[in-house]
């Protein structure tokens, strides 16, 4: 009963600060709503036994991209002006557009024969992943820290200023 | 609340959140929330095919390497939406049509 509590207070946070996200006139309350989605986002992971992906997350996502997302926002704004603020375009049309998507989408959940296996709750998630990286997806893992460094360095060369 | 239809139309509605900021927002930065949003319901969904669909820590690490590659995406894409601001004074993406100056 509890548990059902936290579960759906978690899920209102979730949409509705993800809501904030797409409908704040102010850039930077839309960075703030969407610092709560991505907790809530983290939150449901748990629900889902994904303790390491949930701590990944909030590493990652709240520490990282965020913080990357907000610099993005104050260094693309001048801060003396007050109204950091962006304009939606066709709200009307593009609403329409995307209720369609997501009646399509709900029609499909509920008519598709999903596989359901009996969830046996995993002893230990990040020992797992650790053990799965290092046998099964080494190759992909490599291919991902090549990508890393090569999106650093891209990202670095871009950004440069050439005096 | 402990099923899978649960989980997957919370991440549907993320989904459609994300595309209308995607579709809807001018800014650049707002434009990459939107994706972020995106890529979070994947997440959720590969995360609840795990549980529940038989996945297991398979699906966790492939929710992994989207985060992964999300992070490498919004270190691109905020270079990028930096270069095009210093070049035209404007990050409405509706503005920027030139490929050069």
């Amino acid at each position: 009963m509890m548990i059902d509590a936290a579960f759906w207070f978690i899920v209102v946070l979730t949409l509705g600060s993800a809501c904030m996200v797409v409908l704040n006139e102010k850039l930077i309350y839309s960075a703030i709503a969407l610092l709560f989605t991505l907790f809530g986002v983290a939150a449901l992971y748990v629900f889902l036994w994904a303790d390491f992906l949930a701590g990944v997350q909030v590493m990652i996502y709240v520490g990282g991209i965020l913080v990357l997302i907000i610099f993005g926002i104050m260094l693309t704004n001048r801060i003396t002006s007050v109204n950091i603020s962006h304009t939606s375009v066709q709200k009307g049309i593009g609403g329409m557009v995307v209720l369609g998507i997501l009646f399509v989408l709900g029609v499909m959940i509920l008519n598709t024969p999903w596989l359901h296996t009996e969830f046996v709750e995993p002893a230990q998630t990040t020992a797992t992943i650790g053990t799965l990286l290092m046998m099964e997806y080494l190759l992909p893992f490599e291919v991902a820290s090549l990508l890393l460094l090569a999106a650093l360095m891209g990202a670095a060369m871009l950004s440069r200023r050439d005096d | 609340m402990d099923s899978l239809n649960t989980y997957l139309f919370i991440a549907s509605i993320l989904f459609s959140l994300g595309l209308f900021g995607v579709i809807t927002r001018r800014n650049g930065v707002a434009v990459l929330m939107g994706i972020e949003l995106i890529l979070n319901a994947a997440n959720l969904n590969f995360l609840a095919f795990a549980k529940f669909g038989g996945m297991n820590i398979s699906g966790h690490i492939f929710a992994l390497f989207v985060i992964i590659m999300a992070a490498a995406e919004a270190a691109v894409a905020l270079a990028i939406i930096i270069n095009i601001y210093n070049n035209f004074k404007t990050i409405n993406v509706d503005d920027v049509q030139e490929l050069r100056q």
